[in-house]
């Protein structure tokens, strides 16, 4: 499976990665569900952690799309919330 | 409920099919591609260049409240050699909240050099993988039929399509913070230029304000007591002279 760390790049990560990056993720949304912003970043940081320890980094010249994308610990709680909004956090791109 | 990793990643390819939506012909919609690709680089080359400005501004600002910082310790100085110490104790008081402007002004430099780390970064994945796109659409062009052509494309484009949309979130991000830094630097040149730094368009609430004052105050009255010391041999000459 391939993972994209927002704004870092992408990894090739293995099923055992995939598995625990699962476990986290439930904890990370019961956290954006309760907005407990401490609890919610530490849970994306770890999952950060896992990948960049884990997974091996793709070339920046690689076009292999990726199968999931992990969004960075560093946006706020409203930030989170808009990414996951009709609008999104993302920018149109440019036209 | 999907995942948080789920979320992103169906919210960040919707974006790029949304684009690619409109253009059918694999040839067009590969020069399309390319050309958005060209026009969000030069925009993530002028995003880091606005934040280069906006810390050019800050690092500006933090010299001359470096030099203000001097200046009020001499005018303190003086005032208490003619014996005013109402007028010492207010430059010290000024003295006291340079400093805590200067210590604001370095977490925002901090701030705006990791912000700029990063699109510095976004730029170089970003100019890699238009590299590869640009050769492999050639070859895509050449070799393939249409049909094979619309999947090698479809894989591609979405290949590229989420680092557009990783690195357009890179600029927005650094655009939102440089705005944000240049009305900061903005209000502080005024702050600078009238002479007086005092914050009132923080949302401290007054016991904060209080606290602070009690320790400012404590500061103060130590700042003093030690320029009296230093003037204390200086004073006592000045009282033997008719």
């Amino acid at each position: 499976m391939i993972v994209r760390l927002m704004g870092e790049g992408q990894y090739r990560v293995d099923d055992a990665c995939l598995t625990r990056l699962n476990e986290l993720d439930d904890g990370a949304v019961e956290a954006l569900e309760r907005e407990d912003e401490a609890e919610l970043d530490a849970r994306l940081d770890e999952m950060w952690g896992v990948v960049r320890d884990q997974g091996n980094r793709l070339d920046d010249g690689d076009l292999t799309p990726s199968d999931l994308i992990i969004p960075p610990s560093d946006l706020t709680l409203e930030e989170t919330r808009a990414l996951f909004s009709e609008q999104g956090l993302i920018p149109d791109l440019p036209a | 409920m999907a995942g948080l990793m789920g979320r992103a990643t169906t919210v960040v390819k919707a974006k790029f099919s949304k684009l690619l939506d409109n253009a059918e012909d694999p040839n067009e919609t590969l020069d399309y591609s390319y050309e958005q690709q060209l026009t969000l680089l030069q925009n993530v080359k002028r995003g880091v260049a606005d934040v280069v400005t906006s810390k050019k501004r800050l690092q500006l600002q933090t010299t001359q409240l470096e030099q203000s910082l001097l200046k009020l310790e001499t005018q303190a100085r003086a005032a208490l050699a003619a014996g005013r110490e109402d007028l010492a104790r207010a430059a010290l008081e000024r003295k006291t909240t340079t400093q805590e402007q200067l210590r604001g002004l370095d977490e925002q430099v901090k701030g705006l050099e990791a912000q700029q780390e990063k699109l510095i970064a976004s730029e170089r994945q970003l100019s890699a993988k238009i590299e590869a796109f640009r050769s492999q659409k050639e070859v895509i062009k050449a070799q393939y039929s249409a049909a094979e052509a619309q999947v090698r494309i479809g894989e591609a484009a979405t290949g590229i399509g989420e680092q557009m949309a990783d690195t357009g979130l890179a600029i927005q991000r650094a655009r939102d913070k440089t705005e944000d830094m240049q009305a900061r630097a903005g209000a502080m040149d005024e702050l600078i230029a009238s002479g007086t730094l005092e914050d009132f368009t923080s949302d401290k609430t007054q016991l904060d304000r209080e606290l602070e004052q009690i320790s400012s105050q404590s500061q103060v009255d130590s700042e003093l007591a030690r320029l009296k010391g230093e003037l204390g041999a200086g004073a006592e000459r000045k009282e033997l002279r008719p």
